[in-house]
């Protein structure tokens, strides 16, 4: 029970503290809106596109609501110490990392509504796999926000682990399929698309909101988990090699 | 106050033996043996880079040992440092709480890391912002807290769960001296309350203040260590004068040894004095002696030998050394 409380509180605080921030918010909100925004009229099709659209613009939303707060607030706390109660409170690293990641994970999550609601008032999504959306979006958050971490336990200023964000994201936005097909990508970089985990989320995605889909979506699931465990351990090794010395 | 209270119950609260650890090429701590009763306030005295927060760090869980044994309360700190942090309270060397909370929020919060239930925290952060004089502040943001402030909260914080056993590492570094004031009268009261404290401190009359056991450490290693009384024992006793004279003048050596038999003599600089002896000096002959050879006295005090003194004597470290921060060949650990 006392850990749950432990838990709990750290999420509580960083909800408080930094996610449901004005700035932190509107960025949510703004960002997949303008990335929408701008295929929605690069693609001339009209309303039609939106369906076509709407697996990317979720995972985008889902990939900078969870990494853009996490990574930075990680850094700033290691930075000023305040990590460091974190890592004295008689909680395991494991249940620690869990519980300051929570809330990065559940405002993935919600802002990935954010571009469903809208989509919902321009295009008919009752074809639309939701038993399949929930749970890919959730993985999704849990992979981005992983991300996230790894990318915190492995620089040391706030400014690095900003450009190591924008360095593995913005890549990411055109190799992992979220708005142009892996098929119009040139051959050389289709192993660099395999190897990064919204490749898999976008396909769930996809498979689930417009019928295409690349691989199984078992297949992808498993892939998605394998990343979410990879991350994980590779940032509690980090821990415990840089911070625990 | 250390007349008040025994060094501790006997038992140990805390037992460390040949504690090491190094940094790439700077050995940080270097076989470390102390051991602190239940109930003590122990003094680790040095300079900065002496050792003192990697000594903290090892104990605390925050980094491992390259080699040695850390029991607190019992528990092997070391293969189960978990176990050992739900017994201790830490107050590290910066005030480390989050800038964005509140006074009240920040302390709530540290409860809840111990598992404290919401009812139990919310009493306790009232009864700690009153104790500590912070009610006022209470609900303004830890950022806008003046240094001391911060410091304050930042102890009431690491005492939120009532450890037992509470790490304090230099406490009062840093802030003005009505706060410092308030800080070693506060800790002082948790002494008296029971909490076994380790102290690190680089401000000798702090410790001596406050410490029942000092334990001195140089370049990671523990120098000496005992109780005040002990380390005390060798400037008791000895009574000093120093004068000093116009015109960096000095009296005949041989007439002074005349008239104060027992009493060692050393020039300490130009027409500066210092005279001491295991029995009182008489000022008298001494300003008579003086006057006799139209030698005009500038200033004359008798000085109470302390443990600045012991601490010079025994790691060679002038006080300067001490507060000015690094000793020569010293690191920051």
């Amino acid at each position: 029970m006392t850990r749950w409380i432990a838990i709990w509180g750290i999420f509580k605080k960083d909800l408080r503290a930094y996610y449901l921030k004005p700035p932190n918010i509107s960025w949510g909100l703004i960002f997949p809106m303008a990335w929408t925004g701008m295929f929605f009229i690069r693609s001339g099709l009209g309303l039609e596109s939106v369906i076509e659209l709407l697996p990317g613009v979720i995972a985008i939303s889902v990939l900078f609501g969870t990494t853009s707060m996490l990574a930075v607030t990680v850094t700033f706390e290691k930075r000023h110490r305040s990590f460091e109660r974190l890592l004295l409170a008689p909680l395991s690293l494991e249940q620690l990392m869990l519980a300051k990641t929570s809330g990065a994970i559940l405002f993935g999550t919600v802002n990935a509504v954010v571009p469903i609601v809208l989509a919902s008032f321009l295009a008919d999504l009752s074809g639309v796999a939701w038993a399949t959306v929930v749970p890919a979006i959730i993985l999704i958050a849990v992979v981005s926000t992983f991300l996230g971490l790894f990318i915190a336990v492995s620089v040391r200023e706030v400014f690095e682990a900003q450009t190591f964000s924008n360095f593995l994201r913005f890549p990411m936005i055109f190799l992992c399929g979220l708005f142009f097909p892996l098929s119009s990508l040139p051959v050389f970089l289709l192993p660099l698309s395999y190897a990064l985990p919204l490749t898999y989320g976008v396909d769930i995605l996809r498979g689930a909101i417009t019928g295409e889909h690349m691989l199984p979506l078992a297949a992808n699931f498993i892939v998605l988990a394998a990343f979410c465990a990879g991350l994980f351990m590779l940032s509690l090794r980090n821990v415990r090699r840089r911070w625990l010395l | 106050m250390h007349s008040q209270r025994n060094a501790g119950t006997g038992e140990a609260a805390v037992c460390v033996r040949d504690l090491a650890k190094r940094f790439q090429d700077v050995i940080a701590v270097d076989g470390v043996d102390f051991d602190i009763g239940r109930g003590e306030l122990f003094g680790l005295l040095g300079p900065n880079g002496a050792g003192k927060t990697t000594t903290i760090n090892l104990l605390t869980g925050l980094a491992k040992p390259d080699r040695g044994r850390i029991n607190i309360a019992g528990v092997d700190a070391v293969s189960n440092p978990k176990a050992a942090q739900h017994l201790i309270g830490v107050v590290p060397d910066e005030s480390n709480l989050y800038p964005e909370l509140s006074g009240r929020d920040n302390l709530r919060f540290c409860g809840a890391l111990y598992g404290m239930r919401k009812r139990h925290r919310d009493a306790r952060a009232r009864e700690l912002l009153s104790r500590f004089g912070l009610e006022e502040a209470a609900e303004r943001s830890f950022s806008t807290y003046s240094k001391g402030m911060k410091r304050k909260l930042t102890i009431a914080a690491g005492i939120v769960h009532n450890p037992s056993i509470l790490f304090l590492d230099e406490p009062t570094t840093g802030i003005d001296v009505a706060s410092a004031r308030q800080i070693r009268q506060l800790i002082a009261d948790l002494y008296h309350s029971g909490t076994t404290i380790l102290l690190t401190t680089h401000y000798i009359e702090e410790a001596e203040r406050l410490c029942q056991r000092i334990a001195f450490i140089v370049h990671g290693k523990i120098v000496k260590l005992d109780t005040l009384e002990a380390l005390l024992q060798p400037v008791k006793g000895q009574h000093i004068v120093q004068v000093l004279l116009s015109d960096n003048a000095l009296p005949p050596t041989e007439e002074l040894r005349r008239v104060f038999h027992d009493v060692t003599l050393e020039s300490t600089g130009p027409g500066a004095l210092r005279l001491s002896a295991s029995s009182p000096l008489q000022i008298g002959p001494l300003v008579n002696l003086l006057e006799r050879h139209s030698l005009q006295i500038l200033e004359m005090r008798t000085v109470r030998l302390s443990l600045e003194d012991v601490f010079v004597d025994v790691t060679g470290i002038e006080r300067t050394a001490m507060n000015a921060g690094q000793v020569e060949g010293g690191q920051s650990t």
